[in-house]
């Protein structure tokens, strides 16, 4: 297993490099020069020329890129154009809002996919099942803002039970996780219910039917473990979209988040900023896939580590 | 020289509270809300409407305005002379000034700090406004270490001598890139000064947390008596401009940084529970449409006085929910030299056609008209291409991003028309001579400049060198007139179509009190932190 990990790792680097070449390389042909962005609108021409040559922006693209190379491999993702700050701390800063928005989101959503889609898999072509279809489809197509916005608006503004947006308490996060916890978990229930039923149609089912199992100790004992493999891998992907930000639901609710210091670079053309978040958000897609790799086997045995 | 002591107590009483009020109350925290991080404090490097007005209430420079106006006194300075020749300013420091780090602030850190805007590795975005001072060039080529230009004869007298007349340098020492910072802090902190800013303002840095919030509180050394009023201020970044206003009217917080939001505006102003929390006022504002006089079909003077006819700018400022005023010339109504009583190009669409005709464009003309993406300007450039069309010009939008936008102005021939919104002009002091050079006049006309109509008048250059030479305070009143026809004659010429200037309105909540001006100073957006105050009990 350590071996596998150390493939995968390595392969992981090259895969790095690669998104840092993509990514370095479509920022440089916007067509903004990042040093008039730096100098603003009264530097001379020659502040203008000085500030390019200190950056190292006059030099060619391949030197700027295998200079950006050198550093990062030392973990050194440069300085923010505009922030005026290492990119590493700024990223490091929005580092615990982040996880904490991605763990109370992931449970949540994990919460009420798995359990509406069990239900609903359980109850199949009922009127519960329709149900829940109904509300999980119009869960997964709501845009996240008009949820976020109308879940602030109830509960925060009129009903008062939580802040009006803000970060610190775990109050502040009920709502934010609950905006992506709601939006994913139509995702997990529609993904839950169809593994289930597919699971639920095998014969190993029908035996343990007919030896007089209970229901529930078939839906949660012999049909659960199996139909809960693509929900791993879908968690997987999760850690790793939820790690380069959450951007509309941290703009809503003002979560300091890593998307929302990305949004904020983005409007404001920070390329170095752009370009660390992409990178880590690859590390954690990287990561993650990697971690719901590494379960797979435990949760189903017929799955073994190639060498 | 003419004293300050009097103008100073005359506009000081100007603003003071209504007659029978009580004194404001010392004390109390105050909260902002912003969207945006703010980037830097180290005023040498910070350069956006966010962190300007912060910086101002973090450091001092020699001068400053008296607060809501845009009247200079002296500020670290005490007094200060100006030589018989005008080129040789001598500052008397105010004696007992000290940083928050509980030095004393000595003639030296007025030299270094100013030295320090200016030298190259200090990627000062301000650098240039010092170029009058003697030794400017030698300093900025790396020839000199120092600005041979200004001396410290003694600890408590700066004396700054120009190469050259300079009318707005005062204004110059008001400016933030100018503002004394103590060298033992900026060498300890390096290239982090601007998240670790020590100065000698009304307010310093208590607390930072990235991406979160900033906390400024009283500084109890400052030496303006009575100042700051408030003891804390805490900055919230990261905050929706649409949450904010909801939490505004819940009382949780006390000014909504980046303004009303513009689809809450009107809900705003036509509410009678709110609407007295917002206070109007003008800035140093002027949204224009540039036309490229190097360009077809622009380099006709009479296509571009056919423009200037053609465009409803009444209907273009409803689009902005009635946000701005109209404008038919550079300079906005609250700058020095604005002319009230010039009539500019009334909208009149037959007389556009008219003068099209005679450019030999009867039949019209395609171009293109450039835009920022961010609302509202797509929509004002879209009312703007519907109104040239009515007179022949078929203008093809390209809507971008801000940066790219710049770019294409900074380029000769890559943009016939820019519509400013979003990137227009707002001045950096006070005086016309900063809606001149660096837009209108020939030294912004080059490959990078902001001068996107590419409009070089040498004769106008001539006559702007010439008032900025007058440096004596007797001519004050002919230089602003100067400024009044060189700018008129700017509109005979026409390279651009002013449309409005933008009004400024700052909401509030109740508990903040100080006289409407302090919330819609000219210097200070979005208010002047120093003088709010939050009233006690009444």
């Amino acid at each position: 297993m350590i071996g596998y990990i150390a493939r995968r790792l390595g392969q992981a680097v090259f895969i790095l490099i690669g998104i840092s070449l993509v990514t370095y390389v479509l920022v440089y042909l916007i067509p903004a020069d990042p040093v008039r962005q730096i100098a603003g609108r009264s530097a001379t021409p020659e502040t203008v020329e000085s500030i390019r040559r200190q950056l190292g922006l006059d030099l060619p693209l391949w030197q700027q890129y295998l200079r950006y190379l050198g550093d990062l491999l030392q973990g050194d993702l440069g300085r923010s154009y505009i922030q005026k700050t290492e990119v590493a701390t700024l990223i490091a800063s929005r580092l615990p809002a982040t996880l904490e928005l991605m763990a109370g989101a992931i449970l949540l959503e994990l919460l009420i996919g798995l359990s509406a889609g069990i239900y609903a898999a359980s109850r199949r072509g009922r009127p519960a099942d329709r149900a829940i279809m109904v509300a999980s489809f119009a869960a997964v197509s709501a845009p996240q803002f008009v949820v976020g916005i109308l879940l602030l608006y109830v509960f925060a503004v009129q009903l008062g039970w939580f802040p009006i947006g803000g970060y610190g308490t775990l109050w502040h996060l009920v709502l934010p996780a609950l905006t992506l916890g709601l939006l994913g978990g139509g995702w997990y229930a529609r993904m839950m219910r169809s593994a289930m039923i597919e699971v639920l149609r095998q014969d190993y089912i029908v035996t343990a039917r007919a030896k007089g199992a209970g229901r529930f100790r078939i839906l949660f004992v012999h049909a659960l473990r199996n139909a809960a493999l693509p929900v791993v891998a879908m968690v997987g992907l999760d850690i790793g979209i939820f790690m380069s930000g959450a951007v509309v639901v941290e703009s809503v609710y003002g979560w300091p988040g890593i998307g929302q210091l990305a949004w904020q670079a983005i409007q404001r053309v920070d390329i170095p900023i752009i370009v660390g978040v992409t990178i880590v958000a690859a590390v954690a897609i990287v990561l993650g896939n990697l971690l719901a790799d590494l379960v797979a086997p435990f949760i189903d045995p017929r799955i073994k580590f190639r060498r | 020289m003419r004293t300050f002591l009097t103008t100073t107590a005359l506009a000081l009483s100007l603003l003071a509270a209504p007659a029978g009020a009580a004194e404001p109350t010392q004390g109390g925290e105050m909260i902002v809300t912003y969207k945006d991080d703010v980037s830097t404090l180290d005023p040498a490097i910070g350069y956006d409407w966010q962190n300007w007005s912060m910086i101002k209430s973090l450091f001092d420079g020699l001068m400053d305005y008296v607060p809501g106006t845009t009247e200079l006194v002296p500020d670290l300075a005490e007094s200060y002379e100006l030589s018989e020749d005008g080129l040789t300013y001598t500052f008397k420091l105010r004696k007992g000034v000290k940083f928050h780090n509980g030095r004393e602030l000595e003639a030296a850190d007025i030299k270094y700090s100013i030295e320090r805007a200016v030298r190259p590795e200090t990627q000062s975005p301000g650098a240039g406004f010092f170029a009058s001072i003697e030794g400017f060039e030698a300093l900025t080529s790396g020839a000199a270490e120092e600005l041979s230009g200004i001396t410290t004869p003694d600890d408590y007298t700066v004396k700054i001598t120009l190469s050259r007349p300079d009318a707005t340098f005062l204004h110059v020492m008001a400016i933030n890139f100018s503002f004394a910072v103590p060298r033992e802090e900026v060498e300890k902190y390096g290239q982090d000064f601007g998240k670790n800013p020590v100065g000698t303002g009304a307010f310093r840095l208590a607390e930072w947390t990235l991406g979160q919030r900033l906390v400024f509180e009283r500084n109890p050394d400052y030496y303006k008596e009575g100042r700051p009023r408030l003891d804390r201020i805490v900055f919230e970044v990261g905050q929706e401009p649409l949450v904010a206003l909801l939490r505004l009217q819940r009382g949780e917080v006390d000014i909504l940084g980046d303004g009303i939001p513009p689809a809450k505006f009107l809900e705003i102003m036509n509410d009678p529970e709110w609407r007295d929390n917002v206070v109007e006022g003008g800035q140093l504002h002027t949204g224009y449409l540039a036309m490229n006089v190097t360009m077809k079909p622009f380099d006709n003077v009479l296509v571009r006085r056919a423009v200037n006819h053609a465009i409803n700018k009444d209907r273009i400022i409803r689009i902005i929910n009635g946000r701005a005023v109209p404008a038919n010339q550079p300079l906005p109504p609250a700058m020095p030299g604005h002319d009230p009583n010039y009539e500019g190009y009334a909208f009149d669409p037959e007389k556009a056609k008219q003068l099209m005709a005679e450019a030999g464009y009867a039949d019209g003309v395609d171009t293109e008209l450039y835009a920022m993406n961010t609302d509202p300007n797509p929509r004002i450039a879209q009312a703007i291409q519907q109104d040239l069309a009515a007179i022949g010009i078929r203008a093809e939008l390209q809507v971008l991003a801000q940066a790219n936008v710049i770019a294409a102005g900074g380029e000769k021939d890559a943009a016939p028309m820019i519509w400013s919104g979003g990137m227009a002009w707002i001045a950096d002091f006070p005086d016309p001579s900063n809606f001149y050079g660096p837009i209108l006049g020939c030294g912004g006309a080059v490959p990078g400049g902001w001068n996107w109509s590419w409009y070089c008048n040498e004769e106008l250059d001539a006559l702007a060198a010439e008032a900025d030479a007058m440096v004596d305070p007797a001519k004050a009143e002919e230089r602003i007139d100067l400024w009044r026809r060189i700018f008129l004659r700017i509109m005979d010429d026409a390279p651009w179509a002013p449309v409005f200037h933008e009004q400024r309105f700052t909401m509030k909540s109740d508990r903040l009190g100080g006289p409407d001006a302090i919330f819609v100073d000219p210097v200070h957006i979005p208010v002047h932190y120093d003088e709010v105050y939050i009233e006690d009990g009444q």
